[in-house]
């Protein structure tokens, strides 16, 4: 049998949880195991490739119809588990390189689908549940608003291989009428626009950017680190006076954000 | 873009009218007061260094006032300006807004607030800060709609796409009409990643037969089909929000869209017919005041 290489998403849940059996009643894109962390309960939740997938267009890692509904699944369950006692941390391990795009996905409401997952995420959070965004790879555009933008905090592996964006490079040349060239050459000079994650941090939105050795096949050490940041980002999470997203405010290359803030609370 | 309620074929159409006088056609008579107008000048700051020619609201218009005599706030994205789409500004005062009015719930003031959808999704000039405000959008409207319901309108021509669907999707209530759209990704992204078979951009019976107004609604995906009139379009925000929080949130129906797909056999192809199979919606029965 021929070994299939693992997704960023699939190594990094395994390492951080112990190769830990995922739940039953999940597709097979969707991954949610229940470990420790920091010697509490915890839930990990990753998107991963399906090549079996009967959605055509979600089979190489893609949020899809399934895998919004799931992912919205797997945090509401965890929701109501925890409604009477103490609020279990979500990870959102984040390694995903687009939603699908499809006419079935279209056609179903892929949006609803989405929407499920980034409520459910909001409303743990909401809800007193710490949760964390990690970036591993991948997060593009509406995958990542439906797996892990809604955290209390993000954190993000400093590697190439990393990236947060709106729109892949050719697509978005396409709709803003550029060269990829050009689109390069801009977006060395605008923050927003790059693709790398060091200019993504001069937005404020990353709580840390977490050096390892290889992102691709993470040693004991590297996990250690890892593991490391999420238990510092839970104690920092339990210093927040309400558990919205203001600590993103605030980011050097973000002012506007908060000037129009300031001016609709003097005006409101 | 005509800014009169009376349009060239004599009825009050809704879609013709921009931005501003929207918002001004759902609140209260006499009610409407702007923040954040456009004479202060809160432009991209994003947008000028690319050359590209800003405009003094970015193309958001905050409304304060009242509908029913009950405080509310209306926020409209104006649909001619970069094709709807939002950058840092137009985005933190949709995401701002929405913070504040539940804010007011939390003090107890009953704040509603409506949010009327002309959009791309993210402005691409601004990408990471299109994205990161969509986030803090979607997170208000989870947080408002615990105490009110949230109510989104997507009238036309633009639509609603991107990450904005996404915030559709989160509200309790959503009104369309016949000429609006409501999907993920724009058909022209789509025709890009996955070819012409898949996806005709360029067809457009193809494209509203799958994500038009009428479609959504009989689908369940939507609350209320109504005319393009202002008047009705009014009548139907006012009642839906009479109506109060529903039930359970759509987005929150989990359970019961898995058991749906799961009922859909994904190797064949849709099409709208089968939309309607799998989501066997009693439009009859279903929330909201369509026109029929």
């Amino acid at each position: 049998m021929n070994e299939t290489p693992l997704s960023r998403g699939a190594t990094w849940l395994a390492a951080l949880t112990g190769n830990a059996t995922g739940l039953p009643g999940y597709p097979p894109s969707v991954r949610v195991v229940d470990a420790p962390l920091a010697g509490q309960p915890a839930r990990y939740i990753a998107v991963v490739p399906d090549a079996e997938s009967s959605y055509p267009r979600a089979r190489t890692g893609e949020t899809g119809l399934v895998e919004g509904w799931a992912l919205a699944q797997a945090v509401h369950e965890a929701i109501a588990t925890d409604r009477e006692g103490a609020k279990r941390a979500i990870v959102a391990v984040i390694d995903v390189s687009s939603q699908a795009y499809g006419r079935r996905e279209e056609a179903f409401g892929i949006h609803q689908a989405l929407a499920g997952a980034a409520g459910a995420y909001a409303q743990a959070r909401q809800h007193g549940h710490p949760v964390i965004g990690l970036i591993v790879g991948k997060a593009m555009s509406g995958a990542f608003l439906a797996h892990g933008y809604q955290a209390n905090r993000l954190i993000a592996l400093n590697d190439d291989g990393v990236m947060v964006h709106a729109m892949g490079k050719a697509a978005a040349a396409r709709v803003t009428l550029r060269s990829v060239e050009d689109l390069e050459r801009l977006a060395a000079d605008v923050p927003p626009m790059a693709y790398d994650i060091a200019s993504y941090a001069t937005l404020g939105l990353l709580w840390k950017l977490v050096d390892v050795g290889s992102a691709e096949q993470p040693s004991a050490a590297d996990v250690d680190i890892v593991r490391g940041a999420l238990v510092a980002a839970l104690d920092n999470i339990n210093t927040d006076p309400v558990p919205d997203l203001r600590s993103r405010l605030g980011g050097a290359n973000r002012q506007a954000s908060s000037l129009v803030r300031e001016k609709l609370r003097e005006q409101w | 873009m005509n800014t009169s309620p009376l349009s060239l074929t004599g009825h009050n159409s809704f879609v013709e009218l921009d931005a501003r006088a929207r918002v001004r056609a759902l609140l209260d008579a006499g009610t409407f007061r702007e923040l954040i107008d456009p004479f202060e000048r809160m432009t991209s700051p994003w947008l000028a260094r690319q050359g590209v020619v800003t405009q003094s609201d970015d193309g958001v218009v905050v409304g304060k006032g009242q509908i029913d005599g009950q405080p509310a706030v209306v926020l409209a994205i104006e649909g001619a300006f970069q094709g709807g789409s939002l950058g840092e500004v137009g985005g933190a005062k949709i995401a701002g807004a929405l913070e504040l009015a539940a804010e007011d719930n939390r003090k107890g003031v009953p704040t509603r607030a409506v949010i009327l959808f002309e959009t791309g999704g993210v402005r691409l000039q601004e990408a990471n800060l299109g994205l990161a405000a969509i986030a803090e959008i979607h997170s208000a409207i989870v947080d408002l709609r615990q105490y009110q319901p949230v109510i989104g309108v997507v009238a036309g021509s633009v639509g609603c796409f991107g990450g904005m669907s996404i915030a559709a999707g989160l509200c309790s209530y959503l009104v369309v009409t016949r000429e609006a759209r409501v999907g993920l990704n724009g058909p022209q992204v789509i025709e890009q990643e996955a070819g012409i078979a898949e996806y005709d951009s360029r067809d457009r019976p193809f494209i509203w037969s799958f994500t038009g107004g009428e479609q959504r609604f009989r689908t369940g995906l939507v609350d209320a089909y109504v005319q393009d009139d202002t008047t009705e379009i009014r009548n139907t925000v006012a009642g839906l929000l009479r109506q109060g929080r529903p039930e359970v949130e759509r987005s929150d129906q989990y359970a019961l869209y898995l058991e749906r797909l799961s009922s859909y056999d994904a190797r064949v192809q849709a099409t709208p017919e089968a939309v309607r199979q799998v989501y066997h919606v009693n439009h009859v029965n279903s929330a909201g005041a369509g026109h029929e």
